[in-house]
């Protein structure tokens, strides 16, 4: 189990950045993919717009950018309809067999 | 540059029934050797096995079974697209000099690993194809305004396809009405936009020009190759444009120095709906833009002009298989010998192959 997983099965959402580069590296590694130097971690950001989204058994789920060059799939909370570019809350997050993120619709 | 061509196939019938992987190659191999005239062991210079099943030293167990003691043999795995993979190292291996007589068998078993690529953590949960399949429909729907009867018309068009491809997991004439009546995926796909994993192996020789004549008269040449990998990770990719799908075929094109407008027939990838109507735009088979009616006429007009085996949807998904098979159904289209499937007058075909949401992407072009 990597960094991510562990501190995800913690309910603490955190990614790779290198600082040299200025850029995340996602998914998440412990090498900058550009200059190789050692990636430093941090919390993500708590709030995301929604790339798009669909429905399965009455619960949407999509694909959510939380900043840039971080994008993540999870489900939707809400009966509203989500719509494209929405803000997201980070609702909770964990790791079962996989990743697993919750976001909360808090704006039209 | 010496010239390498396709010598000899042989194919399973595709099915959902827990074969073992060892039974599914062999099975192909046996085909192809009965049905390629001259071919001895002896003659076969490399065994390549493309599959996504966990089994180990699949190339060297396939060798032994059939008789063969190759100088080169191995396994290459890249998800679905991981038979175009193995006959792009067969070619190179050919090309360098290593090898003149390669074989390149794929195959996988219903419910093989290669559905899920579990390093992905952008996927969450969502890590089964259909969240991709139904993020590209939902997008592409959007950004087209593309009707879901429009969708249901690639999926009958490759259904109908199939019935005339013997190897087929599928027979069934289904309905644009069927097929928008078939069971609730997600809101943006229905069962039978999706093609369907199964059982199934297939092969085909490469061999180099020096010596395919021995093997047969109508040889078919791999003129055009182009490949883009852009990510593992679904979640940087464009969801209404093949990207990776674009570079590989300007490179084939540019390769094989022909146009978009040259090909006479494509196998391309159609792991949903969607995925046909993107590849015919981003390959240049249709014009700009006008993918939907592009497909919508060829199913009018019955022109079997893409995917003619019934592509992914209508003949299934045994990823290891599948751009092999997509190679051979192509050969036989340009050898004038696909039976109830022939199009007229085929000179030249594209394959057209990817993996994982078209993070990367796979693009072949033969000649006659």
């Amino acid at each position: 189990m990597n960094k991510f997983q562990q501190e995800l099965k913690n309910g603490n959402f955190v990614i790779s950045e290198c600082i040299n580069c200025e850029q995340v590296v996602w998914p998440t590694s412990n090498y900058c993919n550009l200059c190789h130097n050692r990636t430093t971690w941090r919390n993500a950001k708590k709030t995301g717009k929604i790339i798009e989204f669909s429905k399965k058994n009455e619960e949407y789920f999509g694909l959510v950018e939380i900043e840039e060059n971080l994008r993540i799939m999870g489900k939707i909370l809400g009966n509203d309809t989500p719509v494209i570019e929405q803000v997201v809350h980070v609702e909770n997050c964990s790791f079962v067999k996989t990743p697993e993120f919750t976001f909360k619709l808090i704006s039209n | 540059m010496k010239k390498i061509g396709v010598a000899g196939y042989g194919s399973t019938k595709f099915s959902k029934h827990e074969t073992p992987i060892e039974e599914l190659l062999v099975e192909s191999t046996k085909q192809l050797f009965e049905t390629t005239p001259n071919l001895s062991q002896d003659l076969i210079d490399g065994v390549l096995v493309s599959t996504n099943d966990n089994s180990k030293y699949l190339a060297a167990i396939l060798s032994e079974m059939n008789g063969i003691k190759p100088k080169i043999s191995h396994t290459i795995e890249h998800l679905c697209s991981s038979g175009t993979n193995a006959v792009i190292s067969a070619f190179s291996y050919i090309r360098s000099g290593l090898a003149d007589v390669i074989l390149v068998t794929g195959g996988d078993v219903i419910g093989n690993p290669g559905q899920v690529l579990e390093w992905d953590n952008s996927r969450g949960q969502f890590n089964h194809p259909i969240y991709w399949g139904s993020m590209f429909t939902k997008a592409y729907k959007r950004k087209f305004n593309t009707t879901e009867e429009e969708l249901a018309i690639v999926s009958a068009k490759n259904h109908r396809q199939a019935i005339d491809n013997p190897n087929s997991y599928s027979h069934e004439p289904y309905t644009i009405s069927q097929i928008l009546n078939s069971k609730i995926i997600t809101d943006d796909l229905r069962m039978l936009d999706c093609s369907y994993p199964c059982s199934g192996g297939s092969s085909i020789l490469l061999a180099s020009e020096d010596v395919i004549k021995k093997f047969t008269d109508t040889p078919i040449w791999i003129s055009g190759i182009g490949q883009k990998t852009n990510s593992a990770s679904f979640t940087k990719n464009d969801l209404t444009m093949l990207s990776s799908t674009v570079y590989a075929s300007n490179d084939a094109y540019k390769m094989s120095n022909i146009t978009p407008s040259q090909i006479d027939v494509a196998e391309i990838h159609d792991a949903f709906s969607v995925c046909e109507l993107m590849a015919v735009n981003d390959l240049g088979l249709s014009d700009k833009d006008s993918a939907t009616e592009f497909v919508r006429n060829l199913f009018n007009t019955e022109n079997r002009k893409i995917n003619p085996r019934g592509g992914l949807i209508g003949a299934g998904h045994p990823l290891g298989a599948t751009g092999i098979s997509q190679i051979i159904e192509v050969t036989q289209q340009l050898q004038n010998c696909a039976q109830k499937r022939q199009i007229d007058n085929t000179q030249k075909g594209l394959v057209h192959n990817m993996s994982a949401a078209a993070t990367s992407s796979t693009v072949l072009i033969l000649e006659s």
